[in-house]
């Protein structure tokens, strides 16, 4: 189902939490909203949800204007972010709920009931967790009997608030790509709320990113990170190297070889992979040196010193390629010279 | 060398959290004392002073129509206040804990107010509004209703004095709760009514239960509030704390101890199941 | 507003809250304060300023600051006990901690009047042994406000006791700090606001004693008098002015003790940096 916001504005009291956003989430798409905490991302989840109310605009749901309609009729699937499991009932019992409290007419029978409750365990992979009570689950797998129970309902949209946010680091891994792979499954028009880049850029087809309220861009993973729209996208999105024309930075960003005729802002951000290391001899002066450098597996971050004109050191990160890095055969303290391949400039 | 430091760490660490033993003992011995001299002693002095002239003459001084009228009195008391208040106790927290408004927290504190007034003083209000003086006194008297020193005073001033126990146990509790549980029931397609029947009550009943407990053993044991309003009239208007105060003041120890027993035994379970409570919400 | 919109029922839960706190509680209590507007400043000034009056605002003012400061010694052991120690029976002990709390106070104050009297159990042995007199004394008051204050310091103290941190406790100690240097500066200072407003509780409640109180106490006005039954007493002698200025002096004496606590939790609560 395809999901419209117009206008959409929220304050809690002084402070505006969302300040007039329009989205459109066509059907289908895997969709993140990524953004810093308190940028309003969980408030415009919990809007399209139906469980806050929006203080100006309209939802509307597959053409449907269902801004007054209540959560209840909503049809829309919700995983809270500390999962709500009902602690009192069974894993059963939980994924049960939505089927077992529609009105007597829509109601399956308690077979129909078991037999969708198992299918959507199976699904999850832990049915046979179906007996035991939410407080003898581990984490992940009560993420996975969260998301199994609002599948129960059958909703035209999943709605899920910090899927991953309360995961260890290797679970958190295995889950995202589950996710990915269940969406590919179920096909079913899916938002999900985070902080963290990457796990954004991992899982979804389609990035919004919010800041302060407002929508900063949307777009595909490769979009949002190749061409950010502006100076918080480009920060928030990877690692960035930032620089200041009208600082000194001007004269040293040409003699690392950007040519600052065709500059379009004032400050250019370059991405660490961008720039290209290659190894001086000690009668070359140069004001870039090696500091330290980390392996990041693949690949390695090189943390290069800088001479400041007015003596202030800056470090400049710069990525490569093992093997690359390797040949160059670079000790701390190498002297270096740098080639920018690509920037992005901002005002 | 390296060995001994660790070792000597060890005891150090040791000796940080363990009191040495004539410490522990002291201070056991201390803390036992002071209960079994404040707490047991009284208790077992109950039993022992309401048996002190045998078996037949504790029943008789349990079966004496005045002992029964007042036990049904109290019973009577406890079965009407005890709900009210409940009722209250669940609309209370609810409203304060799922939803944000103006005067939330002085409403808080307004709940709690009855806790800080001595009983007597919870007595006098009502003398004041409807007594033979009071502010409906004249037409009370007029049309003939009783309040004070009749039953509606007795049940008027218990409700006074256990207004806040309910509330107080399920607030702190719901506020901790969250309602992300109920949310979910209601993204699920639950009713208002499904949501709480299924999943906050479940979730509060403990709590619940402890309140209902708290609030029943102050409602059958009230002596300030219900001797201001009550008058005392034997048979009539006397619940057993009364007819316990009534009898020791005539020199009736068994009478008096009879009744005291039936309180005490009201106590001891509800001790007993405050502790049981108290486990099972550990337990969650 | 941020709950109000989905959560159901908010208008009839708020409603039959506040119309039923205003029907039991606000309206009668107010009955109070508007009965005391038809005495004049000058009458109101002349009641409590009778010397019967003043005296027994100090026989419950007294008696029930000594009880609480005794209450809290024995409180913190035993509340350090039962969280620190095992022992047997330890649970039993436990759950008797409440007894107070659940035992009708005229229960508590037969029993109590009946082990201390000159011929009782205890009453006795005080007597033949120091030769002190309890029970219809203001030290039996004393003694009925003790039993009453017990759970309100043990049930404050105990749980911030259960919390704390123990690791403070081995960094001092591997810092160097012996028992008692831990106990008074790192233990004491965390407890301290619980066992402020535990005492402060335990005085609050004190003042208004009454049913534990009239058996043991002797209720010899000007030296075994409480307030409480002062207020019974012109009660009964049909003196509704009196009464009615008293109970309002006490009323606002409990509303300004409600205040102070509320103040000390605010302040614990911000020393411990919950706030």
């Amino acid at each position: 189902m395809s999901i419209l916001l117009s206008n959409i504005s929220k304050n809690f009291g002084q402070f505006s939490a969302l300040d007039h956003v329009n989205l459109e989430i066509p059907e289908g798409e895997l969709v993140a909203l990524l953004g810093p905490s308190g940028c309003g991302k969980t408030t415009l989840l919990r809007i399209i949800a139906g469980l806050e109310r929006a203080d100006e605009g309209r939802v509307l749901l597959n053409g449907e204007d269902v801004t007054d309609e209540h959560v209840r009729n909503r049809g829309i699937g919700f995983v809270f972010q500390h999962y709500a499991l009902f602690r009192h009932m069974t894993v059963f019992d939980n994924v049960a709920f939505g089927l077992r409290v529609k009105p007597r007419k829509l109601r399956p029978s308690e077979d129909q009931i078991k037999e969708k409750v198992h299918a959507l365990l199976n699904l999850v992979q832990l049915d046979w967790l179906n007996h035991r009570f939410p407080d003898q689950l581990s984490g992940g797998q009560r993420q996975r009997i969260a998301l199994a129970r609002a599948l129960a309902v059958e909703p035209s949209v999943l709605l899920l608030d910090e899927p991953f946010g309360a995961l260890d680091a290797s679970v958190r891994k295995d889950l995202r790509l589950w996710l990915r792979h269940l969406h590919h499954e179920l096909n079913v028009t899916t938002i999900f709320v985070t902080h963290d880049q990457e796990e954004a850029m991992e899982v979804a087809s389609q990035i919004v990113v919010l800041n302060h309220g407002k929508i900063e861009q949307k777009g595909s993973p490769s979009e949002i990170y190749d061409h950010p729209s502006n100076d918080f996208v480009s920060r928030f999105i990877g690692q960035t190297n930032v620089f200041h024309l009208e600082k000194d930075d001007g004269v040293w960003l040409k003699s690392a070889g950007m040519s600052l005729d065709d500059a379009r802002g004032i400050t250019a951000h370059v991405r660490p992979h961008n720039i290209a290391v290659v190894k001086q001899s000690d009668s070359v002066s140069s004001p870039v040196f090696l500091k330290d450098w980390q392996h990041l597996g693949a690949t390695i971050r090189l943390e290069l010193g800088r001479d400041g004109l007015n003596g202030s050191g800056k470090i400049i990160y710069a990525e490569m390629p093992n093997e690359q890095f390797k040949q160059l055969e670079l000790a701390k303290g190498d002297k270096v010279a740098l080639f920018i391949k690509h920037a992005h400039w901002f005002n | 060398m390296s060995a001994v430091i660790q070792t000597k760490n060890n005891t150090k660490q040791q000796a940080a959290l363990h009191d040495p033993t004539w410490v522990r003992t002291g201070l056991i011995a201390i803390a036992l004392g002071f209960i079994v001299l404040f707490l047991c002693l009284p208790l077992g002095l109950v039993l022992f002073e309401a048996f002190s002239k045998g078996w037949t003459a504790y029943w008789s001084a349990l079966t004496q129509p005045d002992t029964q009228a007042a036990l049904k009195l109290t019973l009577l008391t406890a079965l009407v206040t005890v709900p009210l208040n409940t009722v209250f106790g669940i609309a209370a927290a609810w409203a304060i804990t799922r939803f944000e408004f103006k005067g939330k927290s002085l409403l808080t504190t307004l709940i709690d107010l009855p806790f800080s007034v001595s009983p007597v003083i919870s007595g006098v209000i009502f003398v004041l509004l409807f007594g033979a003086q009071g502010v409906f006194g004249e037409w009370l008297m007029a049309h003939d209703v009783k309040i004070i020193f009749a039953t509606p005073g007795i049940i008027l001033a218990t409700l006074f004095v256990t207004f806040p126990f309910v509330a107080r146990q399920l607030i702190p509790l719901m506020q901790e709760m969250g309602n992300e549980e109920e949310e979910a029931a209601l993204s699920l397609g639950a009713s208002g009514w499904k949501t709480f029947f299924q999943i906050t009550l479940p979730n509060i009943k403990w709590a619940l239960l402890y309140g209902v407990l708290l609030c029943n053993a102050r409602a059958m044991g009230e002596f300030g509030a219900v001797s201001v309003v009550s008058g005392h009239i034997r048979g009539m208007t006397n619940t057993l704390p009364l007819h316990v105060e009534v009898s020791y003041n005539d020199y009736d120890v068994v009478g008096a101890f009879a009744g005291a027993s039936i309180l005490a035994g009201l106590a001891i379970v509800t001790l007993v199941l405050k502790s049981l409570l108290e486990w099972k919400q550990s337990d969650r | 507003m941020s709950q109000s919109n989905i959560m159901p029922g908010f208008k009839p839960a708020l409603g039959f809250t506040v119309v039923y706190l205003s029907l039991v509680v606000l309206i009668p209590l107010s009955t109070l304060v508007f009965n005391s507007f038809q005495l004049s400043w000058d009458d109101y000034v002349a009641i409590i300023t009778h010397k019967r009056v003043l005296a027994s605002f100090r026989v419950s003012f007294m008696a029930a600051l000594i009880a609480a400061a005794i209450a809290s010694f024995f409180g913190v052991v035993v509340a350090w006990v039962l969280v620190r120690y095992t022992f047997a029976g330890k649970r039993f002990f436990h759950a008797l901690i409440d007894l107070p709390f659940a035992l009708p106070t005229a229960v508590a104050g037969i029993v109590l009047a009946t082990i201390f009297q000159p011929s009782g159990f205890l009453g006795k042995l005080l007597m033949d042994t120091v030769g002190v007199q309890v029970a219809f004394k203001p030290l039996g008051i004393v003694v009925a406000l003790i039993f009453i204050s017990i759970p309100f310091v043990v049930r404050t103290v105990e749980p911030v006791l259960l919390e704390f941190d123990t690791s403070m406790e081995e960094a001092a100690a591997s810092m160097g700090a012996s028992r008692v240097q831990i106990f008074s500066k790192i233990i004491f200072p965390n407890i301290f606001p619980a066992i402020l407003t535990g005492f402060a509780l335990s005085f609050a409640r004190g003042v208004g004693e009454y049913g534990s109180v009239i058996f043991i106490a002797g209720n010899i006005p000007y030296v075994s008098e409480v307030v409480p039954l002062l207020i019974v007493t012109k009660l009964e002698q049909y003196d509704m002015e009196g009464a009615t200025a008293i109970a309002l002096s006490m009323l606002v004496v409990s509303f300004l003790l409600l205040f102070v606590i509320n103040l000390l939790q605010l302040w614990a609560r911000k020393r411990s940096g919950q706030l």
